[in-house]
């Protein structure tokens, strides 16, 4: 009985059979992540997200667990930008099948909209929006406009 | 300069700054040796916010170089008003120039063209962006008047979205210059600008008080505080009165002072201070043409 409330008390998420485990996003970002990937449950994903779970490596994480679901080169490149201790374990049949920690780019493309209402970026022009990643924060390659907070608010629609 | 496009002040290096400023000091000495030498060449201009100096003198420059100009005209008489896109305009452009200036009201508008053209491309102002070729003659009138290194200079007036303020700020970190700004903190230099100072190791010292420095100065540096930068006229009277300059303003100030300004001014600078010696922004705005000179050859001649 002990036991399986230990279980219970742990898995709090349940696993998944093929798909991607976001582990380490700092608490409280997980939703951000889901509006990188762009999930919002509408097409019927199955999601997990678990937020503020305690921690070893940071007091308070946050997990998601995506079904069916593998992430591309850019879309962990943002992600590294709200969750730069996060890991990325890619899951096949139940297994862990490769485990990445997120790196973080020197350059974002086409992923982030710059927030200058006067940037070239910000009109009908063909241009794609690249920013530089900085210690703290992005910068706007054409308008020199510096982002440190909030980042995944710039994420594309 | 191994440079095809002059797109922002930050990528001049000191060397690249001297080379331009070395070969306008040859062009103002001897203008007849360089007279002719571009017959054939034209150079496109595409401004689409209004300019005097800087298209005027652009124009000038090519001319007395012994090449054309071809003007887009003013964006009321062009396609741009039937919507065609910047990208598009400069690429049809690019057809019939050897050369582009650009000035655009989007900051970063010159970088996207010149992603767009094989041909030179200049930057000439974008919005509260960057402006480098000003900032060349700035550094051409302050080199012939004060010299560039062991330099104190005052920037005063609008820091914010003062342009030119911000490319030359970021150019003078090449040299041994100690930089003031003054200004209201409302018109403070934007984070931005900070940041790439720092970068550059240079010491962001902010005045509201042009007392604060003026004894010490050798270059004073001044631009206009616009109206619309503020909610109410009465605003702006109190606070743009700080900032202007007259005779009495300069008793504080060494005998030695250089005034400049890029123009053009409305009464930041009373009149009585143009006949003083440290009046130098006639001198500064006739320096745009040797230093334009210059800089085309060197964009035209690595070009050819």
């Amino acid at each position: 009985m002990s036991d399986s409330n230990a279980n219970d008390h742990k898995l709090r998420v349940s696993k998944i059979r093929d798909g991607t485990v976001i582990d380490h996003i700092r608490g409280g970002q997980a939703l951000n992540v889901l509006a990188i990937l762009g999930i919002d449950g509408s097409r019927g994903e199955e999601v997990s997200v678990g937020m503020n779970v305690p921690s070893d490596r940071l007091a308070r994480k946050d997990i998601v667990k995506v079904e069916g679901r593998e992430l591309s080169q850019d879309e962990v490149d943002v992600l590294s930008l709200i969750a730069p201790d996060a890991t990325i374990n890619i899951v096949r049949d139940y297994e862990v099948e490769a485990k990445h920690r997120v790196e973080r780019p020197d350059v974002v493309e086409g992923v982030l909209e710059c927030p200058n209402a006067d940037c070239i970026t910000a009109t009908d022009e063909p241009v794609t929006s690249r920013f530089e990643v900085l210690e703290d924060g992005v910068r706007c390659d054409y308008c020199g406009t510096i982002v440190r907070e909030n980042i995944a608010d710039l994420i594309r629609e | 300069m191994r440079h095809d496009h002059l797109i922002t002040s930050k990528q001049l290096s000191r060397a690249d700054i001297e080379t331009v400023l070395d070969r306008a000091a040859e062009i103002d000495a001897d203008p007849e040796a360089v007279a002719g030498k571009y017959a054939g060449t034209l150079l496109g201009l595409l401004f689409f916010e209004p300019s005097t100096r800087t298209k005027m003198s652009f124009e000038t420059a090519m001319k007395r170089l012994g090449g054309d100009v071809v003007d887009m005209g003013s964006i009321e008489s062009s396609s741009v008003k039937k919507g065609e896109t910047l990208a598009d305009t400069v690429r049809v452009i690019e057809g019939y120039a050897d050369a582009l200036v650009l000035r655009h009201p989007r900051q970063g508008a010159p970088k996207m063209a010149s992603e767009y053209v094989d041909v030179p491309l200049v930057n000439a102002g974008d919005g509260a962006g960057h402006h480098p070729t000003q900032t060349l003659l700035d550094l051409y009138t302050i080199r012939e008047n004060a010299g560039l290194d062991d330099l104190t200079i005052g920037i005063m007036g609008d820091l914010k979205y003062g342009r030119t303020v911000h490319s030359l700020a970021y150019a003078l970190t090449n040299f041994d210059a100690q930089q003031h700004f003054v200004s209201p903190e409302s018109l403070q230099l934007p984070r931005e600008v900070v940041y790439d100072l720092h970068q550059e190791g240079a010491t962001v010292r902010e005045h509201d008080d042009l007392d604060d420095v003026l004894s010490t100065l050798d270059v004073l540096y001044v631009t206009r505080i616009q109206r619309e930068r503020f909610p109410d006229e009465d605003e702006y009277q109190k606070v743009a009165g700080q900032y202007q300059i007259d005779l009495e303003t300069l008793e504080a100030a060494s005998d030695d002072l250089t005034v400049m300004h890029p123009l053009p001014r409305v009464d930041e600078i009373a009149p009585d201070v143009d006949e003083t010696d440290s009046a130098s922004y006639f001198e500064q705005a006739h320096n745009g043409v040797p230093v334009r000179m210059a800089l085309l050859d060197l964009l035209l001649g690595d070009s050819a």
